[in-house]
């Protein structure tokens, strides 16, 4: 089945099984291997992306889903205008990175979150994240980094 | 191959389900796509309702609340009308993670027909009714005639679950739901409650409705306890009455989550904590 979306800005087209899970599309067609897929149940969040904006999981869409859609991955992000989103320089500068097989989910989640609600509480970064686990960081520098971006992206708007 | 159709409306649905009768539907997949990837089911076809906008809409006719079958939860947690069904809200807003809920939808869980559906016991306690949908026309049903047993409903082939339909429930003033899982986030019930109360003068019980999840084969509704603690003030002495008749009643699994033993001492003591959930509402 051919199936036309819109792919990091960029107008893509993919020829695929239409019950093929969304994670696998992008690793093995598009070769866009950011997306990770670690239990492909839903349970784990390695595998979100954008849809429209919002978080979603890949390992639980068909590649007929997103026909039409517009996909953000993690390779996407920083294309927005040239430079890395706050929320990667923050994961970085807060060392909210260790194995990094968590962060590409991590940080597209943090970034729906902050679409909703640009001043969360701890808490309710812990809430927005609870869907995507980590098995390194113990999380307290993954919640200072998405407070941090919190910050850089009112300040921004501020301006 | 398998084929994956996406409608865009319930003409191209009647269409699409007359042509193809071995055809699955789903909305938010977080149900069937995990059995089906992980092999356990395997659908000829697959028909996902998600781009069917007249299935998503949220409503008010008559004093009943008309919540779309293909709403996600993290639609309905920000819609005003779902504030007027404060014990669904608070089950809704505990269900997976914010992923699942972007992605999950009402109609899917009361179609899964899990002992261990979040909605369900909210939604058996307002006594609501769901809305099926063919080319035929429409039917309504009370959910709790509709669901039959675990994964079982009454659904027909080629009728959907177009929407659910919950009176505004006013005449309690307490309304509450809780969860017991095994930690915060992504956990599947051990035991649930919803419970709505009407406290008159005094504290006095004058009207009570409860539903537990995970304690029986499909949501379990203990009209013994509804009555016993009806016409009486709440008290311990009261709850612990009623919390015993649900442990003599509920039959509960013990599965790799809990024990039943378990399961059914929980299900008594969630009630006991309405004490504490009536006088923080009291302030
Ligand atoms: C990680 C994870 C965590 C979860 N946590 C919870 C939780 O805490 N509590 C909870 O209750 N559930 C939980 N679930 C289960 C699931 O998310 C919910 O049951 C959800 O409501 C299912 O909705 P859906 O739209 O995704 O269903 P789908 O998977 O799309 O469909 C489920 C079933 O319903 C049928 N169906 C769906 N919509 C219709 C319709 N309109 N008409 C007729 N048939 C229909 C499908 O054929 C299928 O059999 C979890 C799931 C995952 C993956
Ligand atoms: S791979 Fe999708 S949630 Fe784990
Ligand atoms: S950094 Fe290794 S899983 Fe999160």
């Amino acid at each position: 089945m051919k199936i036309s979306f819109t792919l990091n800005g960029k107008q893509t087209g993919v020829d695929v099984s239409a019950d093929r899970k969304v994670v696998e599309v992008l690793r093995e067609e598009l070769m866009l291997t950011g997306t990770k897929e670690g239990c492909g149940a839903g349970e784990c969040g390695a595998c979100t992306i954008l849809v429209d904006g919002r978080a979603r999981l890949s390992c639980l869409m068909t590649a007929a889903q997103i026909e039409g859609r517009s996909i953000t991955t993690i390779e996407g992000l920083s294309q927005n205008g040239g430079g890395m989103h706050p929320v990667q320089e923050a994961f970085i500068e807060n060392g909210a990175v260790q194995c990094g097989f968590c962060t590409p989910g991590m940080v597209l989640s943090a970034v729906d979150l902050l679409d909703k609600n640009s001043d969360p509480t701890r808490e309710q970064i812990r809430e927005g994240l609870s869907g995507n686990l980590c098995r390194c960081s113990g999380y307290v520098k993954i919640v200072d980094a998405v407070e941090a971006a919190a910050l850089q992206i009112r300040r921004e708007k501020a301006r | 191959m398998r084929e994956v159709i996406l409608p865009g409306s319930l003409e191209e649905l009647w269409r699409l389900l007359s042509d193809r009768p071995q055809a699955r539907v789903y909305a938010g997949g977080t149900d069937l796509l995990v059995r089906m990837y992980k092999g356990l089911l395997d659908p000829e076809a697959l028909i996902c309702l998600d781009r069917i906008e007249e299935l998503k809409g949220v409503g008010e006719q008559d004093g009943c609340v008309r919540i779309g079958s293909c709403a996600t939860y993290g639609r309905l947690v920000e819609e005003p009308l779902v504030r007027c069904l404060p014990a669904l809200r608070k089950a809704i807003g505990q269900i997976g993670s914010p992923l699942v809920r972007n992605m999950g939808t009402i109609g899917g869980n009361i179609c899964t027909a899990s002992p261990a559906g979040d909605t369900l016991p909210p939604l058996y306690a307002m006594e609501a009714e769901v809305e099926l949908l063919s080319r035929e026309g429409s039917r309504r049903a009370p959910i709790r005639e509709f669901i039959t047993g675990p994964g079982a409903t009454c659904l027909k082939r080629a009728e959907i679950l177009s929407a659910v339909w919950v009176k505004k429930p006013q005449e309690y003033n307490v309304h509450h739901f809780e969860k017991v899982g095994l930690r915060n986030a992504l956990a599947c019930s051990v035991v649930t409650m919803a419970a709505l109360l009407r406290l008159g003068p005094g504290g006095m019980v004058e009207k009570a409705a409860f539903a537990w999840g995970s304690v029986a084969p499909t949501v379990f509704s203990c009209p013994e306890a509804q009555e016993a603690l009806s016409g009486k003030p709440l008290s311990a002495a009261s709850l612990s009455r009623a919390a015993d008749l649900v442990r003599n009643v509920v039959r509960p699994i013990s599965d790799v989550r809990a024990d039943a033993d378990y399961r059914r001492a929980v299900a008594g003591n969630l009630l006991l904590r309405l004490l504490d959930v009536a006088y923080e509402r009291k302030g």
